[in-house]
């Protein structure tokens, strides 16, 4: 097998979860690099929404921001960024939404807004743009994101995109018409939500990590599922793929 | 081709910029425009409340010159790279000075500028609940629907005193044809109570009435029309000029400190009279760099009996 970096790795699994014909809220980067991946391999029909307002583009280079110009050039609809999120978000037409962030929980609750306190930041990040919207209303939200302590926290400092907030049961009484976290792809594992609890749950993990490697990485005690699975290592297919949607590595370094 | 509204965007600013001013420079990453932002800044415009959702590079340099007292947004960071440290610098050791915010999402604030536009008292939409924004925004609320028990969050209107919107053309009157990533442009020209609109090309009224599906800002809503070329430079305008990606990753480092910052506002804010002497010491290689590749969309008939 060819030596994948940690970022390839993510990219490859979390491509693997797209479907063909699946509507996707894309943001830069890494995300980005996901969908165009599945959309060259099982999902060609994929369409990629973007929070900018274009919809179903067709990229012929690395986009730095989500309202790139390559975005616009050949694109299928490009609507203002109030329809984006009225027709496309709120209208439940979005199947997978990605997000990312400084820290995620055990609930999957995501924090892109304050380290420390909000009135009195460590560190202020910044803040949710349209990723509160997105875990709201898509069907499924998947982050990517490397396995690290300082992300990974039993509680976020502040949940600027919900996930199942304290547990399933209180989230189903919000309402939301989002279906909430769906999978976190990390460079040692894949973990999902457990179906009653809504707790984050680890499935599978990557070639050659073992679950004490993983648990090492994380400050709480993980579920882990009953049937653990391991990872199908990337293909060659799949790396030679990648590898040409970012020849220079912006984003695979 | 001359119109009362036409006008440089010394003019244009000087006439209806004011210091306290509620102000919303439009564009979604597309068509932000510089070149508004640098004239408030020389003409020392202070106490603004500025409004954007993505307050981007031009927003940094306007809190770095002292123009801003609060920050109305949805998302402080430079798309791709990080923070922008101007509005960190102020917000966290208040350099030069602290700033106050008011933080949505990016529904929620073009939900906003959409009831300010159509005069409603607030407006509905799925977001907001479960997250901890509302108990930091007590103007993000709930409402109980009254047609069920549902219940929903709601954000007020927006009506910025003052509305910049640069285009790709427009009329002398303001007619202003927009394509590309159109962002909030026309929702933040419609809940503004003075618009300027700045754009890359003058034509003819015909041109616009040519082709008026592309018309998103008629000329009754516009105060001022300034013919800007290159007015957005480091952000684009689609087929005219592209995004100086290169520039918003260099911001990082120019931006190290308020010092540094102020170096480069000395030379390409301050130490320039306009717009088109800022391009004139532009290097001929960005320029050819920027310059995009034509895509013609397909000519439709707008044809009756």
């Amino acid at each position: 097998m060819t030596d994948v970096s940690p970022s390839e790795l993510m990219v490859i699994v979390a491509a693997r979860e797209l479907k063909d014909k699946e509507t996707i809220l894309v943001g830069v980067g890494i995300p980005n690099l996901a969908a165009n991946l599945a959309k060259k391999l099982q999902a060609p029909g994929l369409n990629m929404v973007y929070e900018s307002g274009a919809v179903g583009s067709n990229p012929t280079r690395m986009p730095l921001s989500i309202g790139d110009p390559c975005l616009v050039t050949g694109a299928k609809s490009i609507c203002s960024m109030y329809e984006q999120f009225a027709y496309y978000l709120q209208g439940g037409r979005i199947d997978v939404g990605f997000l990312g962030g400084a820290q995620i929980d055990k609930y999957g609750n995501i924090n892109s807004t304050v380290i420390g306190a909000y009135k009195t930041p460590k560190v202020r990040l910044p803040g949710s743009g349209g990723a509160c919207d997105i875990a709201s209303n898509v069907k499924k939200i998947i982050v990517i994101t490397p396995h690290e302590k300082r992300r990974f926290v039993e509680k976020v400092d502040f949940k600027s995109s919900p996930g199942f907030v304290d547990g399933k049961e209180s989230w189903s009484k919000l309402g939301l018409q989002g279906g909430g976290p769906y999978a976190v792809i990390t460079n040692l594992c894949t973990m999902k939500f457990d179906q009653q609890t809504g707790e984050m749950m680890v499935v599978a993990l990557q070639p050659g990590v073992t679950i004490e490697q993983v648990q090492e990485n994380t400050p709480w005690t993980l579920k882990v599922a009953d049937k653990l699975e391991s990872t199908p290592a990337p293909t060659e297919k799949e790396i030679a793929t990648l590898r040409s949607l970012d020849p220079t590595k912006i984003y695979l370094g | 081709m001359m119109s009362d509204k036409m006008m440089t965007m010394k003019e244009a600013v000087s006439r209806y910029v004011k210091d306290g001013d509620s102000i919303y420079l439009a564009g979604f990453t597309h068509m932000i425009p510089f070149a508004a932002g640098h004239e408030i800044i020389r003409q020392k415009r202070k106490d603004l409340t500025l409004l954007r959702a993505t307050p981007d590079i031009i927003y940094d340099q306007m809190i770095a010159a002292g123009c801003a007292k609060k920050l109305v947004f949805s998302y402080a960071g430079n798309p791709g790279v990080g923070s922008l440290r101007c509005f960190r610098r102020s917000l966290e050791k208040s350099i030069p000075k602290p700033i106050e915010i008011e933080e949505y999402t990016h529904f929620g604030l073009s939900g906003r500028l959409f009831a300010g536009a159509t005069k409603m008292p607030f407006l509905p939409m799925r977001t907001n609940i479960g997250s901890d924004l509302p108990p930091e925004n007590p103007l993000i609320r709930t409402i109980k629907s009254p047609y069920s028990d549902e219940v929903v969050s709601t954000v007020p209107p927006l009506n910025p005193d003052v509305a910049v919107v640069h285009v790709q053309r427009a009329d002398v009157n303001g007619n202003s044809h927009i394509w590309g990533i159109i962002g909030e442009q026309k929702d933040a020209a419609f809940a503004a109570k003075k618009v300027i609109v700045s754009c890359e090309e003058i034509v003819d009224e015909s041109v616009i009435r040519s082709d008026p599906n592309r018309t998103l800002i008629p000329d009754f809503v516009v105060h001022a029309v300034v013919h800007e070329p290159w007015c957005a430079h480091p952000s684009y305008t689609q087929g005219y000029y592209d995004r100086d990606n290169e520039f918003y990753m260099q911001w990082d480092d120019v931006t190290k400190e308020h010092d540094t910052t102020m170096k480069y506002m000395d030379e390409w804010v301050y130490g320039v009279e306009d717009r088109a002497q800022y391009m004139s010491k532009m290097p001929s290689s960005k320029i050819l760099k920027l310059t995009p590749k034509t895509a013609y969309s397909t000519p439709v008939s707008y044809g009756s009996v």
